[in-house]
């Protein structure tokens, strides 16, 4: 008798994969840590970070606070620096004041941005290194032969 | 005091000797450029794209926040409170902080103190021997002056998107765009077939 595969229930799956959110009516002073996507509308005063998930402050958002996330979207403000490892798109009516690190940056036309930009450069993945093959059995010799060693040796 | 533009003068696209100076004698190692006419998508991508820093303020924005939009925008910025309020929101960066400036046209657009104001500032946060690029407008029959975004198309081209127009504070000559400068090492005039003059001034 085999047993059915378990499925998680309907809403417990939207739950772990929605996005959290802060309406515009709310106001949070503090350090804000999330593992998921967050939606901030309302006012936000401390530190916000997202580990590998993406921010959006919307077109009521507020945000006066160092940000930290993967993917940042920008609709209203923020006063801050922006940490982002992956992209920070800046719409039309956002302001933005701060000073911003991440690989790839996108500033629609009219939106306000005052400070410095740095793009980070990201490294390609590496190839996984070729296991060398195993070398032939050596014919066995009477004694092993000494390399010779001194202060050069690691010059080629 | 501000004026809307028609859309056909909306886009504009010139060669820009100047630019293409200014780039060519900028440093081989990466270095922070300040750009003064607000954030572009373009200049954003042609800057980092070189390995420098960009730092990017919209100037007449901020002209505009700090002393309002009206009829008094000029006598304004005679206040010592809001200058020294502009002056410490706008460029207060450490010495030598950088090693290029682009201004564009935005100088004109400061009442003379204020001017003289944001030179010597200039010149305290620009590294010896880097240089800055503005233009002035040579029209000088025109009472006011459009207000453009710059946009990089490449080294020697670049992009004029008009937003409005405004009156210019004072107008200037090559005897007096020499005059203001006078505390940097060099001025040199590039000749263009259009209304913009455009100037290299070396630190």
């Amino acid at each position: 008798m085999s047993t059915p595969p378990i499925r998680m229930p309907e809403p417990y799956n939207d739950l772990t994969r929605g996005t959290a959110s802060l309406g515009k009516s709310v106001l949070v002073k503090g350090q804000i840590l999330s593992r998921e996507d967050l939606t901030i509308d309302g006012e936000v005063e401390g530190t916000v970070e997202l580990q590998d998930s993406r921010l959006t402050v919307g077109p009521n958002g507020k945000v006066t606070a160092n940000i930290k996330a993967r993917e940042v979207v920008v609709l209203g403000t923020v006063n801050g620096n922006l940490d982002v490892s992956d992209k920070i798109d800046i719409r039309k009516e956002a302001r933005v004041v701060g000073d911003i690190k991440s690989a790839r940056v996108v500033i629609e036309d009219g939106a306000y941005f005052k400070g410095s930009v740095d793009i980070i450069k990201v490294e390609p993945p590496r190839a996984p290194k070729q296991q060398p093959a195993p070398p032939p059995p050596a014919p066995p010799v009477a004694q092993a032969a000494v390399a010779p060693t001194g202060p050069n040796d690691h010059k080629r | 005091m501000r004026t809307q533009i028609s859309t056909k003068d909306q886009v504009h696209t010139r060669p820009s000797p100047g630019l293409d100076q200014f780039f060519s004698t900028l440093a081989t190692h990466p270095t922070a450029l300040l750009d003064l006419a607000g954030v572009s998508q373009a200049n954003l991508m042609f800057i980092t794209g070189l390995g420098h820093r960009i730092y990017s303020d919209d100037i007449v924005r901020a002209l505009e926040m700090a002393f309002g939009e009206g009829d008094d925008f000029f006598a304004n910025q005679g206040d010592p409170l809001r200058m020294e309020q502009f002056m410490n929101s706008t460029l207060d960066f450490q010495v030598n902080a950088f090693g290029g400036a682009l201004l564009w046209d935005t100088l004109q657009f400061l009442a003379p103190n204020l001017l003289q104001q944001t030179l010597d500032q200039l010149f305290h946060i620009l590294e010896p021997g880097s240089s800055l690029l503005a233009y002035f407008h040579s029209e000088e029959r025109s009472p006011t002056a459009p207000v453009y975004s710059y946009r990089i198309v490449d080294q020697k081209t670049v992009q004029l998107i008009s937003k409005n127009k405004r009156r210019q504070a004072q107008f200037f000559n090559n005897r007096a765009i020499e005059k203001l400068f006078q505390r940097f090492s060099s001025v040199k005039f590039f000749l263009s077939r259009d209304h913009l003059r455009e100037v290299i001034v070396k630190r």
